[in-house]
């Protein structure tokens, strides 16, 4: 059995009396490729919210490699492992696309032991990787919107986790960049990196999951094979609406 | 290296200004220049880098500034010690009210530190010892050696102080902290997701910070021979070390003091040729060009010309 690297235990979170996410409870196995999807407004962005640690759950308990990491403030989950893009990018926007890197190569991977390090060859090979490397000097405020989009998976596989979570990180590519995505991804899965992918992008999410999960309304409907999980009548009737 | 060379020969100018010069005035107005120099480098730490935009400074000078004058009082302790209490007893002011504020945002925070000053200033009235409402009466000692007058030689210790200021600024500008900050400003939700402390990160800089507007007002006493709490917690100085960094650019820490040299230095010939009111008048127009046509200063304009003349 490969341990749990994330367990999410009835967690439950409210916006004043609004309930987004319900009791949900969800575990992922070390290295897997998992996939969450669910209706506009189902809590999907909530739950990682929970899980990174911008936001606190009410109820449950969310436990990193065994430890209850819910009461951590957010940068403590990070250097513990976990990072995420945000749906809305949010770069550093006073700071050239190289630096928004150096940020998380700084204050997690190279913590006390900077000196000698050399984060900007390391960003720069990730801009690479994520075909940002021609951008790596330009103010991150002069971005398109798709370019933002991989900046924000660029500046999360910095902080070198091993959970990452991606959060609607492909939305407005273009299908050969799509596909782009998916390769990186798959190759951080090789490597040994458990990821958890948000998407609407139907086609991209069911390739690249194991397993998925489906939410609706702050609940979990539906929880398998990405096949059984599109076949599922309750998700379609989810995402078609009753 | 080049900073530090700079600075020596700033430091040294000042000197020989001090034994050469004869006319005290321009020493007298030169060091409150030197003053909002300090204050508005100190400013720029948390409101330029970090965004956290601070009313307060009068709080942090004015503590800074009562500090020494009640020490000297109280134990005729030495002009330096009086400067090093200041800036420790205002850094201790930075890390309370962090710990209290900065875990609001944006105008929560702004709101707060001008309760700070407020709060203070009712303190000082209130402290008999500090000479209460009608302030205290202060005797200057024999100014030291080589120096012939006092204005002097505080004149010489405000070039030091500003001098340290800018370097604690550019140190942290420079580093990794600055980066962080700057983290804080663009996205504070990005930075803690990329493992910034943010929460540490302002605190420091607010402590950092008022700790340096507390050395700028802790030679204040001497230099009026006299204290008291409605000039000391003065919203002039909230304003001055606001306005200069925007004026000089606020993402560089040369900007302040440009800012600052370009600001106190106006006003300066303002209230000696026009009137003092008029220096109000100065800060706003300066503000309001400054906010509208060059959002990013002096710097950024000088920025600005040099790409296109050099295209
Ligand atoms: N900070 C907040 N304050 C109040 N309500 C919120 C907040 N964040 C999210 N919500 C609400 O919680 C619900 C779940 O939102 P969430 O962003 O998690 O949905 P989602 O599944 O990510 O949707 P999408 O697919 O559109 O990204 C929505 O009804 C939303 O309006
Ligand atoms: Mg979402």
């Amino acid at each position: 059995m490969v341990p749990d690297i994330l367990k999410i235990e009835g967690v439950t979170k409210q916006f004043g009396g609004f309930t987004a996410l319900n009791e949900v409870s969800l575990s992922i196995p070390q290295g897997e490729r998992f996939g969450l999807i669910g209706p506009n407004g189902s809590g999907k962005t909530t739950l990682i919210n929970c899980v990174s640690g911008a936001l606190r759950n009410e109820a449950g308990r969310i436990l990193f490699d065994g430890e209850d990491v819910s009461r951590l403030p957010a940068y403590q989950r990070t250097r513990r492992g976990i990072a995420r893009s945000f749906q809305i990018p949010r770069p550093f926007a006073s700071m050239s696309v190289v630096e928004n890197l150096v940020v998380p190569l700084e204050y997690v991977v190279h913590r006390g032991s900077l000196r000698g390090a050399d984060t900007r060859g390391e960003a720069l090979a990730i801009l690479r990787g994520m075909g940002l490397a021609a951008k790596a000097d330009t103010p991150a405020n002069q971005l398109s919107q798709v370019e933002l989009r991989k900046l924000e998976l660029a500046r999360a596989m910095a902080a070198r986790p091993r959970l990452l979570i991606s959060d609607e990180a492909m939305a407005g590519l273009a299908p050969n960049e799509v596909d782009e995505v998916l390769a990186i991804l798959f190759d951080l899965n090789r490597a040994g990196i458990t990821i958890i992918m948000i998407e609407h992008i139907m086609h991209a999410v069911m390739r690249f999951s194991q397993r998925m999960v489906c939410l609706d309304a702050g609940r979990i409907i539906c929880e398998g094979a990405p096949d059984a999980i599109v076949a599922n009548p309750e998700v379609q009737r989810a995402y078609l609406g009753a | 290296m080049k900073f530090w060379i700079s600075a020596a020969i700033v430091l040294a100018a000042a000197v020989a200004a001090a034994v050469t010069v004869k006319n005290e005035y321009f020493f007298f107005a030169g060091y409150t220049v030197l003053v909002f120099v300090t204050l508005a480098t100190a400013w720029n730490i948390l409101g330029g880098y970090a965004g956290y935009v601070n009313f307060g400074t009068p709080a942090f000078f004015g503590l800074g500034a009562y500090t020494a004058a009640v020490l000297f009082k109280a134990f005729a302790m030495p002009l330096v010690l009086q400067i090093l209490a200041a800036g420790v007893m205002s850094g201790l002011l930075g890390l309370a009210a962090g710990v209290l504020t900065l875990r609001l945002r944006g105008i929560f925070f702004a709101i707060a530190t001008i309760a700070l000053v407020v709060i203070m200033e009712t303190l000082f009235i209130n402290w008999r010892f500090a000479g209460g409402a009608t302030g205290l009466q202060l005797l200057r000692p024999p100014p030291m050696p080589p120096f012939e007058s006092y204005i002097k030689m505080l004149f010489v210790l405000a070039v030091a102080i500003a001098i340290v200021a800018v370097a604690v600024a550019r140190w942290i500008e420079q580093s990794w902290i600055g980066r962080g900050l700057r983290a804080i400003r663009d996205s504070e939700e990005a930075a803690e997701c990329t493992g910034v402390p943010t929460l540490r990160l302002k605190l420091f800089a607010c402590t950092v910070s008022g700790a340096l507007m507390g050395t700028a007002g802790a030679c204040m006493p001497m230099y009026l021979s006299f204290i008291e709490p409605a000039s000391t917690f003065n919203l002039n100085y909230a304003i001055g070390a606001l306005a200069s960094p925007m004026i000089g650019g606020t993402a560089h820490y040369l900007g302040p003091v440009i800012g600052a040299l370009i600001l106190s230095t106006l006003q300066q010939v303002v209230s000696v040729t026009i009137s003092s009111e008029m220096n109000v008048l100065v800060v706003g127009v300066l503000l309001v060009f400054f906010v509208v046509a060059a959002p990013e200063g002096v710097l950024g304009l000088f920025k600005k010309w040099f790409r296109t003349s050099s295209k």
